[in-house]
């Protein structure tokens, strides 16, 4: 790296004080510290679910329901399909607005309605999790009850604004020669866009969208008075449904130790989820580049 | 990577008529965002005007939050809310701008990548994992601490001063920060997960800025014999400052609206705030806490005149943070 290179000359050729030297030296282990200290929690997170919840990650685990309260052994099979079928839901939601607001943004910026569209887009993105719970329990639970469709619902909009931000960015990206070459052969812009833009840019968007999957899989907030959880397995959408980040919470803050176990399983089970969707999303990025 | 057109496209495809339809499509998709934002506003406002019609401006100012009362006041939890997120930020500010120092500025690039990767990956930890290790590790080690401050007879004295203190509903500077408790959980250990929680938003902000950075900005400095420190503290972060402060906003954001770890360590007390240790609650905290057991209309109307409250406030905040990034920033970034 140059700014490596350039330091070396800077310590060779300029005599320095000792007060300069030993400044100099002191700040950049002050930063090496900070950088541990930093790192450090992800590190011990990670050591502390492996040690505690690996154990409980078997066969009853991904096949079973949790057990009655105070009693052992079950798992969280409810929790896991769940947390699948909600983020399906969610996905239909956050795909479908998030790449047309994207396709919107990128492609007709000269639109009036483009930068009030780009403000409530990014204005969105920052919402607490827990307020669009609240939303969701306004639109949907007051009028249908606690439900899965409810949950996804919250989801989905939490989705949509990444998905907006990263779609548009990744639509910017295709040169606009690529666009000019196709209008010049007589496709109107809409098919430019739907055969030669997205298809260009298809991979870019589906990273978007698996990011924010990875970000909003772990939500539990949203889903407390919306999907509200459920201890048998269900697909009905019109029903409580149970999702993992819920179960952790329920099982983190209970009193039996039984349930605590099962947290931990699902919490580690949960971040190996995450960090192997952002790993693979960043994987995914860099060969395209 | 655009397969030859194997017959030609009818005409009603070639017709702007085809181009009207489509960006219609698109503008209505995307007007579903304006419409979220506004659904939101109108449910929320829907279900808070009870409580805001009953206790109009003084819901923000009074502090008794009482649901056997019936009286409803915010400012206690107002008070947690910023007290735990501008503290958490104030610790977490200078080590977030460390280590993005330390990825931009003196890590080879073998080790930039993976500790940058950390970095970002602290970001997409759930919230209730973090809270179930603060739960379980943290609180402990506090709760170890705590005990200790107990049993020591050096302390006897402080402690029981500072009872009768408490009992009055009074605190001062150093009953705040002695033990009310000595279980680990409460506002010192909702400030810690938050300052974790909220590190890597101002770091993956504050690299990125300072990589951009002009590289002749460092080599006049270097060139005058500047040491690296110098070049850093006088050539980069100045340059740098604006974008970074976007960053911190950002965090700042962040924190407000964090709900489940904080919910979970930090006790749920309404009562006045009398020390570091003691229970306490956000806005946030007492939403995920309350929301699900309140029975009365102007209980459940307070606690989304909360949610209310907290969407807007994190639409300024986000405002500005968005502002002042681009504003401020050299282009090339988003």
């Amino acid at each position: 790296m140059m700014s490596t290179a350039l330091s070396t000359v800077s310590r060779s050729s300029a005599k320095l004080s000792p007060a300069r030297r030993i400044r100099n030296t002191l700040m950049g282990g002050l930063i090496l510290l900070a950088t541990l200290a930093v790192v450090a929690p992800l590190i011990l997170i990670f050591l502390y679910l492996l040690r505690e919840g690996v154990g409980a990650l078997n066969l009853d685990f991904f096949t079973k329901t949790p057990a009655p309260e105070g009693e052992t052994g079950g798992g969280l099979l409810n929790a896991i399909l769940g947390s699948v079928t909600m983020l399906a839901m969610a996905s239909v939601i956050g795909v479908l607005v998030g790449v047309a607001g994207g396709i919107f943004l990128a492609e007709y910026p000269r639109h009036p309605l483009m930068p009030t569209i780009r403000m409530i887009s990014d204005v969105l993105a920052g919402i607490p999790a827990i307020v669009m719970g609240l939303v969701a329990y306004g639109l949907i639970v007051l009028v249908f009850g606690f439900s899965g469709l409810a949950g996804a619902l919250a989801l989905g909009f939490l989705m949509i604004p990444i998905v907006v931000r990263t779609t548009e960015e990744v639509l910017k990206l295709v040169p606009l020669n690529v666009r000019e070459a196709g209008l010049a052969l007589g496709l109107p812009q809409w098919l430019v866009i739907m055969r030669i833009v997205l298809p260009a840019a298809r991979g870019g968007i589906i990273t978007g969208v698996m990011l924010a999957l990875a970000r909003v899989a772990g939500e539990a907030a949203p889903l407390l008075f919306t999907a509200f959880g459920n201890p048998n397995v269900n697909f009905d959408p019109s029903k409580p449904m149970s999702a993992l980040p819920l179960e952790i919470y329920r099982g983190a803050t209970s009193a039996y130790d039984e349930n605590q176990r099962l947290a931990k399983a699902g919490a580690l089970l949960l971040i190996l989820l995450i960090f192997a969707t952002s790993m693979l999303a960043r994987y995914v990025t860099r060969q395209r580049k | 990577m655009i397969e030859p057109a194997r017959r030609p496209p009818s005409r009603g495809a070639l017709s702007s008529q085809g181009d009207r339809v489509f960006q219609i499509l698109i503008l209505a998709l995307a007007s579903i965002i304006v419409l979220i934002f506004l659904l939101s506003l109108y449910q929320l406002g829907r279900e808070s005007l009870p409580a805001l019609q009953r206790f109009g401006f003084r819901f923000f100012t009074e502090r008794t939050w009482n649901p056997v009362a019936g009286t409803y006041g915010a400012a206690t939890m107002i008070m947690g809310t910023l007290l735990t997120s501008l503290v958490a930020l104030l610790i977490s500010v200078p080590l977030a701008v460390a280590s993005a120092l330390f990825v931009a500025e003196y890590a080879p690039k073998w080790l930039a990548n993976p500790v940058g990767y950390l970095i970002e990956l602290l970001a997409a930890v759930p919230s209730v994992v973090y809270g179930l290790w603060a739960l379980f590790v943290i609180a402990p080690i506090l709760g170890k601490w705590q005990t200790a401050f107990f049993l020591n007879p050096d302390n006897v004295g402080t402690i029981t001063r500072c009872n009768e203190l408490w009992a009055s509903q009074q605190t001062n500077l150093q009953c705040f920060f002695v033990p009310s408790g000595a279980g680990g959980r409460g506002l010192a250990l909702a400030i810690i997960i938050l300052t974790v929680m909220i590190l890597p938003y101002t770091a993956s902000v504050a690299r990125d800025v300072i990589r951009l950075v002009p590289a002749d900005q460092r080599e006049a400095m270097y060139a005058l014999g500047a040491t690296k420190w110098e070049v850093i503290s006088r050539a980069i972060l100045p340059y740098a400052r604006a974008g970074i402060l976007g960053g911190v906003i950002l965090a700042l954001g962040r924190a407000l609206g964090e709900t489940l770890a904080v919910a979970m360590v930090i006790g749920d007390s309404q009562e006045i705030l009398k020390s570091l240790w003691g229970n306490a609650s956000t806005m946030a905290s007492v939403i995920a806490n309350q929301f699900g057991d309140a029975q009365e209309t102007i209980h459940r109307s307070s606690v989304v005149a909360l949610g209310l409250s907290l969407f807007f406030l994190s639409v300024i905040v986000n405002y500005v943070a968005r502002l002042i990034i681009a504003r401020l920033t050299p282009k090339g970034i988003q």
